[in-house]
């Protein structure tokens, strides 16, 4: 590919719409062609930032500005091999492709976001984890091998054996490091295209957390879901996957027909249309009582089965359910605390939010352990997402809020995750990950990109 | 074209809830653009300050950012006659402020010829800065937030635009053409939702002043100017008279026939 300057600027955004940013946008189609774009970048004193599904919350796939690279042309399943689950794959291959290419054989990513529309090299940059963190770790703990491509030109293959320091640092490591150019994954084996869900309500936040804690151990999954206008009311959602034998026609139900989200609700409104008519619900008043209609429905104990893309998938059952929000758009604060402060943190957060008179609309819990990874974000305990919706009058007050909320969770000796916080300052970045490890990721981004030509708003608002 | 304040750091990130409205002020070193740029900055733009000379244009800057206490004002020293600077300018100014929501074009210059006498180098001159530089400015702007689908372009034409008079032909020439191109503009535009605002300024008390022969009734001071822009720019208007009181001087001036106005002396 010969890359030519475009002419003008393309507008990207963020996936929650609060953030738009113009970059020069190249797509390139195989790593000859991001060298070949890391090279023109160079001789045109622009910095390069990789997207994936630009799903993420924030900034991390936006490059104002500058060059950013959409991966989505490099889509391709390379290989797939179904007596062993292991597949590899072209960077923008997104988690929709993939469990819909391995499912039929009878297996699952074994970690996935609630979205489907990310794209792999995004989940390894972010280092994802899913409703499985406390059992299955982040995706990268699942990553058998990945080839990437260096600023400097070089192509590297990793793994936790080989180039280990960059395998446990290009993971989680935002795409600044280099950009992947093949992925290989190991699948989870499954028996049945549904999961067991069991569902029950929580009362408030003590009890919330105490039950995912003691519940966590026997299940594949658990989430919670708390009403954080409330404050307190709950509901969890422990699922399991079915054994060998649960499912008597486990060939039905791992057809993909089965799996797919409908897309017309009641089996006439186009789904696609929803998220006007959830406009109206999207404000204070609205919100608490959809928040009180979804408890008093969860009041009762009960067990179903559920396929599998319809239980992790939540945030494509309502398409583009993010414009709803309004023309502010929306922006999402999740804090990992460790499960000794994570009751106290969040109560002090909650009340903030409270006092403030800034409640969030929708708030999800999980359960997590640490991993390896350079620039993790788990930590054994918890986590809490928080959606906020954007506008122009609350703008100012939620960000001086969140800033406070921030300093609470560190001082709890919390955590934050980059797919998610557009806040995060440099300093409470640097406040959670240490200067250890912030040293370290610079030397290592020092030798992999000399030049610093991999730059995203990210990058540029916690490491500038 | 050169950059100047490469050793001051780079202007703090937008986020969705600081979202740090970012603007080029072309012909920014003094007068009304120098007062515009500090109220921008005051209402929580950061810009990109764009004029010929330098050492006017590097104290502006110094002074904003001492002021703010960080970065909010960047350097970059240009002649708007050099049009074919203005691609690269655009991209680096873009890279250096991570986006660009506002373009504000004021360059400008005033040769007036005297009363009897022809200047065609005059005339030149106020073509290529006025009206070119202007074009060369705009429409890879224009392109630029029409594909966003938003953005703010204001051109600070003149009342001297209206009419064609006695005293400086090229220079209302040059107007002319500046404030029709920046309605073709806004035809363009606005159904892209980009706004386009044309300034007409009477008397301003600023050095181009001084090329005004005769009287400068109901001048204004550039402050007064800024202020004018600034709100006709929050209320996303269309075109503006400062001092207000031209629109109507201005309408009875357009109205007058030119069996009459060819005998004025005005």
């Amino acid at each position: 590919m010969k890359i030519k300057m475009q002419k003008t600027f393309t507008q990207l955004e963020n996936f929650g719409h609060s953030l738009k940013a113009p970059s020069y946008l190249i797509k390139p189609q195989n790593a000859e062609d991001i060298y070949e774009a890391f090279r023109f970048a160079k001789k045109m004193g622009l910095t390069v930032a990789a997207r994936g599904g630009g799903r993420s919350y924030n900034d991390a796939a936006l490059n104002g500005g500058g060059i950013v690279l959409d991966t989505s042309g490099m889509n391709q399943i390379l290989e797939w091999e179904p007596a062993t689950g292991q597949v590899r794959c072209e960077p923008g291959v997104t988690l929709e492709q993939l469990w819909q290419k391995v499912l039929p054989d009878s297996w699952w990513p074994p970690v996935v976001s609630g979205t489907m529309k990310t794209t792999l090299g995004g989940c390894l940059a972010a280092n994802i984890h899913g409703k499985n963190n406390f059992k299955m770790g982040p995706i990268g703990d699942h990553v058998v091998e990945f080839t990437a491509v260096l600023p400097t030109g070089a192509e590297v293959i990793c793994s936790p054996k080989k180039n280990g320091d960059l395998f446990y640092s290009m993971i989680s490591g935002l795409g600044m490091l280099g950009i992947f150019t093949s992925i290989t994954l190991q699948m989870k084996k499954v028996y049945s295209g549904l999961l067991e869900v069991h569902a029950w309500p929580t009362r408030n936040l003590k009890e919330h957390l105490a039950l995912i804690e003691d519940n966590a151990p026997s299940y594949d999954y658990i989430v919670g879901w708390l009403d954080t206008i409330t404050i307190g009311h709950g509901q969890i959602h422990a699922t399991n996957y079915l054994h060998e034998g649960d499912d008597p026609n486990p060939q039905e139900t791992i057809k993909l027909e089965n799996q797919n989200l409908p897309s017309r609700l009641f089996g006439v409104m186009p789904k696609s249309l929803l998220h006007y008519f959830m406009t109206p619900f999207v404000n204070d008043l609205g919100w608490w009582g959809v928040n009180t209609a979804k408890y008093i429905a969860s009041l009762r104990r009960h067990t179903f089965r559920q396929p599998h893309a319809a239980f992790h998938f939540l945030l494509d059952y309502v398409p583009d359910w993010e414009r709803s929000m309004g023309r502010g758009g929306l922006i999402q604060y999740q804090s990992f605390l460790p499960k000794e402060t994570a009751l106290q943190a969040w109560t002090e957060v909650l009340a903030l939010t409270k006092k403030q008179g800034l409640p969030s609309y929708l708030g999800v819990t999980k359960r997590h352990r640490p991993d390896n990874f350079l620039l993790t974000h788990a930590t054994d305990g918890f986590s809490l997402a928080m959606d906020f919706k954007v506008t122009d009058a609350r703008r100012a007050r939620l960000r001086s809020m969140l800033l406070e909320c921030d300093k609470i969770v560190l001082a709890n000796g919390g955590r934050f995750y980059f797919a998610k916080n557009s806040e995060t300052t440099a300093e409470t970045a640097l406040a959670f990950y240490g200067q250890e490890t912030v040293d370290k990721f610079k030397k290592l981004k020092k030798r992999c990109d000399p030049n610093g030509l991999l730059e995203s708003d990210l990058y540029r608002r916690i490491f500038g | 074209m050169r950059h100047l304040v490469s050793n001051s750091p780079k202007p703090a990130q937008a986020t969705p809830l600081n979202p740090r409205r970012r603007g080029i002020i072309v012909g920014a070193s003094d007068g009304m653009g120098a007062t515009l740029a500090h109220k921008l900055v005051k209402e929580g733009y950061t810009l990109a300050l764009i004029a010929r000379r330098e050492e006017k244009l590097s104290s502006l800057c110094a002074e904003i950012n001492t002021a703010e206490g960080e970065t909010r004002a960047l350097a970059y020293v240009h002649d708007v006659a050099n049009y074919d600077e203005v691609p690269d300018l655009l991209r680096k100014i873009v890279a250096d402020l991570g986006g660009l929501d506002l373009v504000v074009f004021m360059a400008g210059v005033n040769f007036p010829p005297g009363l009897n006498n022809y200047n065609f180098e005059g005339d030149r001159k106020m073509i290529e800065v006025n009206l070119i530089g202007a074009m060369a400015w705009l429409s890879p702007v224009a392109e630029m937030f029409q594909n966003a689908k938003a953005g703010q372009i204001v051109g600070i034409s003149s009342v001297a635009g209206d009419r064609g008079r006695i005293g400086n032909p090229g220079y209302n020439t040059s107007k002319a053409g500046l404030t029709t191109y920046l309605e073709a503009l806004r035809n363009r535009l606005t159904r892209h939702g980009v706004n386009v605002l044309t300034v007409k300024p009477g008397f301003v008390k600023t050095e181009m002043i001084k090329a005004a022969q005769g009287g400068t009734p109901f001048a204004i001071s550039p402050e007064q100017a800024a202020e004018d822009i600034y709100k006709a720019m929050r209320k996303r208007k269309q075109l503006i008279y400062t001092a207000s009181i031209w629109r109507w001087i201005m309408l009875v001036i357009q109205h007058v026939p030119s069996v009459i106005f060819r005998r004025m002396s005005f």
